[in-house]
């Protein structure tokens, strides 16, 4: 985590003019903490020297226009750095959820789903501290000491000297200090979050515990660890505030040793009471916001993880679908040569060198027990993921060719997805109608085709019943087959199936297998994975993994 | 203790300004410098304690946080493990869930973040106070006025706008989730049929009406700094005019009025960061009123005062006029009767809303009976399952429920829980007749393999079968199955459910499920519908 993440105001365009806007009222800020602070110290002295409130309204009036203007910059900086946070969030959002959805649709990488959506929720609105606290206190520490030190300047050399001496070692100790402590924040961080999800575990899981009796038991471990959680980090703690301590007191000390210097030499009648007092009020000015800096740093840190999750998601690498050639449009054919896939965490590969073919105009089941590699051979079709070893190519016809034996990745990617029909074991549904969901296939198809299509699926249902949020509203028998029905409405000559008719009738089963041989017929090449007999019965060919 | 520390801190940085006040104003009359010494040792003592308070400050709130953070989750772990999943009420969805415990995580830091800054700036403020009263009580009564402005009135506003802000963003953000999550469910589908494009921008459009409702809120959210800064410029200028007065007519001298108006805007320059800790304050009661929600929840079941003793030997169950049904809701089944003899097995089936998993609640004594009795009949005599204690019921009886949580560790701790004396020896048994064997075996850790979260890293037969082998290792003689084959495939919930039977056989076994289908021909079968 650096203070300043440059990757987030490459991503985030639209920061740029909210960043210039912080910068100018920074600088309206400093200059007029300096106006104040000179006001304050002549009110004062006049005050005292005059012995009664002579000659002091035009100087009450200057304070007050001072701290209206003040109050206004305030409100103004808060305005803008929400503006900005607003912004920057929503674009960020917005290139999170696109890629997100594009990994999404790879199944080895969709399991972030959870994940995604918290981030793109909660997760990036810690960014609003970073945002209203901590980047305007970041421009006030660079702007406030540079024209602190400009007026004491013209005021008082010494003073001027001491100030300029002791402030660059203050983030010179930041620097160091963040270098020591960061790994061991690091891992305290990372400790914390795993004691998190830990007690989120067992909340969950806790009907689980109790009737296993461990329900009572696990208080005492969440107290055990979580104490020795407390115990470690205090010792961390202790060296972390450390150096913190180290740098207020540098800062306090500094203000201290200017002050006495000051009253020494007013004593000796070196320096009047204005400048005294001006040096006094301006010298603290010059250190707070520097201060300031590190502590909103540190709220602001939650935001900065945000923004390192988004980012590794951002930069995580798409699948490449730079082919170029043009898919078969009909009599297409499919082949597999000696395919194997490797899945994180498990030895064997899955598929283990799969060869079979699946002919236009053919049905072919493909059965084996669960984890061998069924749902992965659709996968490698469908183009989200590539074989580890082995071959997947297609061929057959275009309107005006013949093509041949083509590797998947060789084809251009949006005309191959065109000629495939595909029904998921959980089809999607948006809520909205039925009708909305098949036309995602065909937005110009007609009612009438889609009461055709959703006969030939065996779905008797009227095309514009609301199917709900997730397709609630269907049985998931109905909503596999409204996803066989979307799946045909495309007229593809490639229709890949997955468990087609798992939880279906022995009746509605035949429906759904008549319509499958009904588009084998066409001269559609049709590959399904099933366990179920009849639907196995079916098919041409079967092949077992 | 923290309070006590992070006030003479806060107070050391106020003397401190008001010391080297004084002490410049003292020296422009050109005292001798002896006279000046006291206050130079006190502006070098306020210099250098105000960072070692601060320092030991921050250690006690910082451990005292993590004190308060270890009491909350002890104690939510304790009353909820009374409670769920009977009490539970609205809390059983998932994503509430981790709402919940995102609140227990953040009231632990709400007094780091919020009391204790309040507390530490008030009695501050309070002291000031009583020191210019001292000095000049008109200086005195001007900074109790601004600083009230500065600690009630702006907070108040900006708490006012925050809270508002977020009441007009809630439904937007609402919706993108809603959407969001339906566009990642869908995402391999939407992007095959070339849809992917307009679903997100869709998303965005959603996104675009949030930003544009949080912008719109900023306006608002900045008045209560703005309104701080102007109480601080009201008091300076009324505190010059009345310290003015009174040097005029010789009620003070030079330094006294140089400490009554540089004084307090030391205290401002305190009083000012109570503003953006008060935002906080909405949010933070919600997450409190949830939290009490939960510790204050009656125990679905009580616990009889002097148990019964556990009846021995080979264990049936007989259920008697029983009705059963939420503690707030009606009665789903009703007028229950049935023998379960000790090692047989019995199938409870219903259609989907008739009561079933309420029913298995019941039987486990997660929930009371509406009426009537469970009781658990041994060789030597019968006991009313509300007689027993809970650790004595817990060794009879054994659960599987129909999606068990699977916890994020490795295999062999998810199994041991069950009976975490057991040996490895029993453990290798319970997994084998789970048929996890293949499982372990194609992992490079084997038993020590971690299962992911909600143990995503197995399929869902396989997250089943890691029930079955917690209920094989538990020995307890009476087990209820609570659909354990629901959300499985057709073929591998015949697997699974054969192989809990087969496991199971010699135990008392009341399986709920609405799957007439997948049992055996020959098991006695119990239609909760007629």
């Amino acid at each position: 985590m650096k203070p300043v993440d440059p990757r987030l105001f490459r991503t985030a365009r639209s920061s740029a003019p909210h960043l210039a806007a912080t910068v100018v009222l920074g600088t309206a800020t400093a200059v007029l903490v300096v106006v104040q602070a000179g006001l304050i110290a002549t009110a004062v002295a006049r005050v005292i020297e005059r012995r009664g409130a002579d000659g002091l309204t035009p100087l009450l009036v200057g304070l007050a226009a001072t701290i209206g203007a003040r109050a206004v910059l305030t409100w103004a900086t808060e305005v803008v750095s929400q503006r900005a946070s607003a912004a920057v969030k929503s674009e960020l959002r917005t290139q999170l959820v696109d890629r997100a959805s594009r990994i999404a649709a790879d199944p080895a990488r969709g399991g972030r789903r959870a994940e995604v959506a918290a981030l793109a929720g909660s997760g990036l609105d810690a960014l609003d501290g970073y945002f209203s606290k901590y980047l305007p206190q970041l421009v006030l520490a660079v702007v406030v000491p540079l024209v602190v030190l400009l007026q004491l300047l013209r005021t008082d050399l010494t003073a001027t000297l001491t100030v300029a001496l002791t402030l660059p070692l203050i983030p010179v100790f930041m620097i160091l200090v963040g270098m020591a402590t960061e790994a061991s924040n690091a891992k305290r961080w990372d400790a914390l979050t795993r004691l998190g999800h830990h007690f989120l575990d067992i909340v969950e899981g806790m009907p689980t515990l109790r009737a296993f009796g461990r329900g009572t038991a696990q208080a005492d471990l969440v107290r055990e660890s979580t104490d020795r959680y407390r115990s470690t980090t205090m010792a961390t703690l202790r060296i972390a505030f450390l150096s913190s301590l180290i740098l207020e007191t540098l800062a306090t000390l500094s203000v201290a040793l200017v002050a006495v210097g000051v009253g020494l030499r007013m004593v000796d009648g070196n320096l009047d009471l204005r400048t005294g007092l001006l040096v006094i009020l301006l010298a603290p000015e010059a250190y707070l916001p520097l201060r300031q800096v590190g502590a909103h740093y540190h709220a602001s840190a939650a935001g900065l993880a945000a923004v390192d999750a988004a980012f590794e998601l951002l930069e995580t690498p798409m699948p490449s679908h730079s082919g170029r050639g043009a898919a078969p449009t009909h009599r297409l054919s499919i082949s597999f040569d000696g395919v194997s896939v490797h899945h994180a965490g498990r030895d064997q590969p899955a598929p283990d060198t799969a060869s079979l073919t699946v002919q236009a105009g053919e049905v072919v089941c493909v059965t084996g027990a669960s984890g061998s590699g069924k749902t992965t051979l659709l996968s490698l079709l469908l183009g989200q993921r590539t074989p580890d070893a082995g071959r997947v190519t297609v061929s057959g016809f275009t309107d005006d060719s013949e093509i041949g034996d083509t590797m998947v990745a060789d084809l251009d990617h949006a005309h191959w997805q065109r000629q495939i029909g595909w029904v998921d074991q959980h089809p999607y549904m948006a809520a909205g109608t039925l009708a909305q969901n098949l036309r995602i296939a065909r937005p110009d198809a007609t009612d009438a085709e889609l009461v055709a299509v959703l006969h030939c699926a065996g779905l008797a249902l009227d095309p514009h019943r609301q199917v709900g949020e997730h397709g609630e509203a269907l049985s998931a028998g109905e909503r596999r087959r409204a996803g066989l029905a979307r799946a045909l409405l495309r007229g593809a000559p490639l229709l890949l199936l997955d468990e087609p008719t798992a939880g279906l009738d022995a009746a509605t089963e035949a429906d759904v297998l008549r319509a499958v041989r009904a588009e084998a017929a066409r001269g559609v090449a049709v590959l399904m994975v099933s366990h179920r007999p009849d639907t196995i019965a079916a098919a041409d060919r079967v092949e077992s993994l | 203790m923290a309070v006590l520390l992070g006030t003479l801190a806060a107070g050391a940085s106020v003397a401190l300004a008001g010391v080297s006040a004084w002490l410049i104003a003292r020296a422009a009359e050109r005292p001798p410098v002896l006279h000046l010494m006291v206050a130079i040792v006190a502006v070098r003592t306020f210099g250098i304690g105000r960072g070692v308070l601060r320092y030991a400050e921050r250690l006690v709130a910082h451990d005292a946080s993590f004190r308060v953070l270890t009491d909350l989750r002890v104690a939510v772990v304790r009353r909820w493990s009374r409670l769920s999943p009977g009490g539970t009420g609205s809390l059983g969805r998932g994503d509430l869930l981790a709402r919940f415990v995102g609140d227990v995580d953040g009231l632990a830091d709400l007094w780091v973040r919020v009391l204790l800054p309040a507390a530490v700036t008030v009695l501050v403020t309070l002291g000031s106070i009583v020191m210019l009263v001292v000095l000049l009580p008109a200086a005195g009564l001007v900074l109790a006025v601004s600083a009230t402005v500065a600690m009630l009135v702006a907070p108040a506003i900006a708490v006012r706008f925050s809270s508002r802000a977020t009441a007009r963003l809630a439904p937007a953000r609402g919706e993108y989730q809603q959407q969001l999550l339906t566009v990642l469910d869908g995402a391999a589908e939407l992007s095959l049929y070339g849809a992917l494009d307009q679903e997100l921008s869709r998303l965005h459009s959603i996104d675009e009406r949030a930003r544009r409702a949080e912008t719109r809120s900023a306006w608002g959210s900045g008045l209560g700094s703005a309104l701080g800064m102007l109480s601080l410029g009201a008091g300076l200028v009324a505190g010059l005019i009345v310290a003015a007065s009174a040097i005029a007519d010789g009620r003070l001298d030079g330094p006294g009025l140089a400490v009554t108006v540089l004084l307090p805007l030391a205290v401002h320059e305190l009083v000012a960061l109570l503003t953006p800790a008060a935002t906080q304050l909405p949010q933070l009661a919600a997450s409190a009123g949830r939290l009490l929600e939960v510790l204050d929840a009656p125990d679905v079941v009580d616990e009889p005062v002097v148990p019964a003793r556990s009846p021995t030997g080979p264990l049936g169950l007989r259920l008697h006029g029983l009705d059963v049904g939420w503690p707030d809701g009606d009665v789903l089944l009703r007028d229950l009767t049935l023998d379960v003899a000790a090692g047989e097995h019995v199938a409870l089936v219903g259609d989907s809303g008739l009561g079933k998993s309420t029913l298995a609640a019941t039987l486990m004594r997660f929930l009371p009976p509406k009426s009537g009795t469970v009781t658990l009949v041994g060789s030597d005599g019968s006991v009313p399952l509300s007689e027993l204690a809970e650790a004595d019921l817990r060794r009879a009886m054994s659960w599987c429920a129909q999606d068990a949580h699977v916890f994020d560790s490795t295999l062999a701790a998810n199994v041991r829980l069950a009976r975490p004396a057991a040996d490895d020896g029993e453990l290798g048994t319970a997994i084998a007749t789970a048929r996890l064997s293949e499982w372990v075996a194609s992992r490079v850790d084997g038993l020590d393999s971690m299962v992911g979260e909600h143990g995503d890293t197995m399929s869902g037969g396989e997250r089943q079968r890691v029930a079955l082998a917690r209920v094989v290792l538990s020995h307890a003689p009476v087990v209820v199955l609570d659909e354990p084959t629901e959300h499985l495939d057709d073929a591998t919930a015949r697997a699974v459910l054969t192989d809990m039977l087969d496991a199971l056989s010699g135990r008392t076994v009341l399986l709920v499920t609405h799957r007439r289908d997948l049992l055996p021909p020959d098991m006695r079968v119990i239609d909760l519908g007629a």
